[in-house]
């Protein structure tokens, strides 16, 4: 930790960076109002599926925005993000119009950087640490927006840089899922010398940066990109490999395989277990995003269908309960509504996301809870019959516990359900490792520092080990397995 | 990519795939399947695996031609490309020494029955099996049925090949003359249905194979939730095969028609 404050100090003790701190003095930085993200007009952004709602800032917008970041001594903001971005460097380097530079320090940290700057929750990481939050009460610097802003312009400048790779110890390890974790890992692991594999179950590579988040709010393109960039790096990807069915981990090892990363997400939807909710026109939250994002069902020339709805019902309050309810808004609800059994204050969701779906017309009824769904002749769900909530006392999360009020239930008209209560640890992979120790949960058990499991040469990351989290703290999982596993292999095969 | 090596027409609108997978061929068990994609725009499609060739490294799939994607992997000859080939996939059948095994399999189902009817043979059971379809041309795999069953019956609705009846009369005519030890049966939903109504009132467990919707085949979507015994399970990691006995055959009927609509839509436009 000592060596990392080290090399923090040193870095921001370089001639360029104390120019620039001293150029412009600390009140006129503190002046500077937080830069303001131009979004495409609600009106607009609802008729496709595809556009972004974020456009990004202009060079000059970025130039400013980090001219307000006071360059701390103890930069507070790194020891918030859960992949330690030297997050002043890159901010400075922005200052001074080195904007590579800046793309450059974010990938020696992060195999994702746009990915990161669009869906990380800053709010409550990088900015919640921020000096202007913590000490003056005032809005914290948009390192979120600057990070995408960095990693946009690289992207756009056509000069993408591959970071630079140690030479090949020709240790395999394989990586399992290619998700954000899985992609963490991979680019720590290749950077080392390793010779890296990711296997992927679905026909894409991406896991839920794909399947899960929606392209207004993260485009495939800007995926794909990173993806390009992993590739150059010399990560090998498999993808319509299930490892344990397709070949197994015994298969993998006599291919030369010496390490695992299981990153293989939460991929098991959470059903309320109601009357009703098999009828049709009742799905998951990863049913209709898969369709959708995935198989682009709502374009004419795909062979997948999606179910339209008119009046659509979104249960649950976290992020991919709002990408589930903005994208039936996109594919022509009439009403779009979230049913969340706790109030606005209480939901998961990021707050950007939420105030995104309020502006395109987003119903919100909380403290409510789906009891039953009832079908039309045909068999389709029809009605909603919701059970009112109030708020009691605080559970084990902090947040008030939503208590049934007494008989009071509301029916709604509906005409397709999206259950977005979250997911369960997917069993495939525990079912093909039985030494591998499980909690009571259905995650794989690790060692939370070296997030090594049970069986040795296995780590794992992301959703298979926490149930149910976000990109960015998955993405850390996957750093610090990488770190760790590095240790291991070293002590194992080289010394 | 996966490379056709062989295709044969076993009816107009049924044909048998031989295609590279030699890491599935390897691993597949019966009962096992795969989800295939034709096409960059191309659906997900579940199909349980017939066969497979170690030595070769390839795998047999049968696919009736009745919808948008099952038309254009048809449409595809031996040399052309899968575009995705993804597998095994589900739970193994549970192959034993149960003693004798009625094997009903009706229409393309006949196909997904056949491994297990081979895998209970070679598993030391005495295996009847009742072939069951509309019509002669809808009857595939007779001859390889025959090489591992003790006897076959063929059923057609029209009587245009072996018996004219229902797949249920050929069982309960099995069921009456031998001590039938367990049943399994894969066909059309409605016809699994029916046999499980058959063999319950005979006490005879029941095994069918569900082919449900599904998007990825790995749990993750939960369009294949099917109610078992008063509890949801999903086809693809819980199946497919389930205890005939317990499933809501009502809801599964109803789910399977999900998509009625915009399949209807889908093969007009094409």
């Amino acid at each position: 930790m000592t060596d990392n404050k080290d090399k923090l100090t040193q870095e921001r003790n370089v001639s360029w960076r104390v120019e620039l701190r001293n150029s412009v003095p600390a009140k006129d930085r503190t002046a500077i109002p937080r830069v303001k993200m131009t979004e495409v007009e609600p009106q607009d952004r609802i008729k496709s599926q595809t556009c972004e709602v974020n456009c990004g800032l202009s060079s000059e917008q970025a130039v400013i925005e980090a001219r307000r970041c006071m360059d701390c001594v103890n930069p507070t903001c790194i020891e918030g993000c859960p992949v330690s971005i030297n997050i002043p460097k890159f901010v400075k380097q922005i200052e001074a119009q080195k904007f590579l530079d800046a793309a450059a320090t974010l990938k020696e940290y992060s195999a994702l950087p746009a990915v990161c700057g669009r869906v990380c929750p800053q709010e409550k990481q990088c900015e919640l640490r921020c000096f202007y939050l913590e000490k003056m009460k005032k809005e914290p610097v948009a390192i979120g927006y600057l990070e995408r802003f960095a990693a946009d312009y690289e992207r756009q400048s056509g000069k993408i840089q591959i970071p630079k790779v140690a030479a090949g110890n020709g240790i395999k390890v394989a990586a399992i899922g290619s998700g954000p974790s899985s992609l963490s890992f991979a680019g720590d692991m290749i950077k080392l010398g390793y010779e890296v594999t990711v296997f992927e179950a679905l026909h894409e590579i991406g896991g839920v940066l794909k399947y899960g988040i929606p392209e207004f709010r993260l485009p495939n393109s800007v995926v794909d990109v990173e993806l390009e960039n992993l590739r150059g790096m010399g990560v090998n990807f498999e993808k319509n490999f299930v490892v344990g069915r397709t070949a197994s981990f015994e298969d993998l090892k006599e291919l030369g395989y010496k390490a695992f990363f299981v990153g293989s997400g939460a991929g098991l939807p959470n059903f309320m277990n109601i009357p009703g909710e098999n009828l049709n026109g009742v799905m998951s939250s990863n049913e209709y995003l898969t369709r959708v994002n995935l198989m682009y069902a709502n374009q004419s020339d795909s062979d997948t269908p999606v179910m339209l709805g008119k009046r659509v019902a979104v249960i649950g309050g976290g992020n991919t309960a709002m990408d589930a309810v903005r994208t039936s808004k996109r594919l022509g609800a009439e009403r779009s509504i979230i049913i969340y059994r706790r109030s606005l204050e209480e939901m998961p969701a990021r707050l950007e996301e939420i105030k995104h779906a309020q502006e395109e017309g987003i119903e919100f009824m909380n403290l409510a809870s789906p009891i039953e769904y009832k079908p039309d002749a045909n068999g389709r769900v029809a009605k909603a019959r919701l059970q009112r909530m109030q708020l009691g006392e605080p559970d084990a999360s902090g947040r008030r516990r939503p208590v049934p009020i007494d008989g009071d239930i509301v029916e709604l008209d509906v005409d397709l359900v999206i259950v977005a209560i979250g997911v369960s640890p997917n069993p495939l992979i525990p079912a093909c490792l039985p030494g591998l120790k499980m909690t009571r949960y259905g995650t794989i058990e690790v060692n939370e520092e070296t997030m090594q499991s049970s069986v040795p040469e296995i780590f794992a990351g992301g959703d298979i080990v926490r149930g149910g989290a976000t990109v960015i703290l998955a993405m850390g999982d996957g750093r610090r397995a990488a770190a760790c596993m590095h240790r291991y292999l070293q002590e194992k095969y080289v010394k | 990519m996966n490379k056709i090596i062989e295709k044969y027409n076993l009816s107009e609108n049924v044909a048998k795939f031989i295609i590279e997978a030699p890491m599935i061929a390897k691993s597949r068990k019966p009962g096992n399947f795969v989800i295939l994609r034709v096409g960059e725009k191309g659906e997900r499609m579940p199909l349980t695996i017939v066969d497979s060739d170690i030595e070769k490294g390839t795998i047999t799939l049968i696919v009736q031609n009745v919808g948008v994607s099952s038309g254009k992997l048809c449409k595809l000859e031996a040399g052309d490309f899968i575009t995705d080939l993804v597998g095994p996939l589900g739970k193994a059948t549970h192959i034993h020494k149960a003693g004798t095994i009625l094997a009903l399999g009706g229409g393309v189902g006949i196909a997904p029955l056949y491994p297990i009817v081979k895998a209970f043979k070679q598993a030391g059971n005495r295996v009847f099996t009742v072939l069951a379809a509309r019509s002669k041309d809808l009857i595939i795999l007779e001859n390889e049925m025959r090489e591992w069953s003790d006897e076959v019956v063929v059923m057609t609705d029209d009587g245009s090949s072996g018996r004219k009846g229902l797949v249920t009369e050929g069982a309960e005519e099995f069921i009456k003359r031998e001590k039938i030890d367990e049943c399994v049966a894969i066909g059309p939903a409605i016809m699994m249905k029916f046999c499980a109504l058959t063999t319950k009132k005979y006490d005879i467990p029941t095994q069918v194979s569900l082919n449900t919707i599904m998007v990825d085949g790995t749990g993750m979507c939960g369009a294949c939730r099917v109610t078992v015994n008063g509890e949801t399970k999903f086809t693809c990691i819980d199946g497919p095969e389930f205890n005939a006995h317990q499933i809501d055959f009502d809801e599964l009927l109803q789910r399977l028609r999900a998509y009625k609509t915009e399949e209807d839509q889908a093969k007009s436009k094409k």
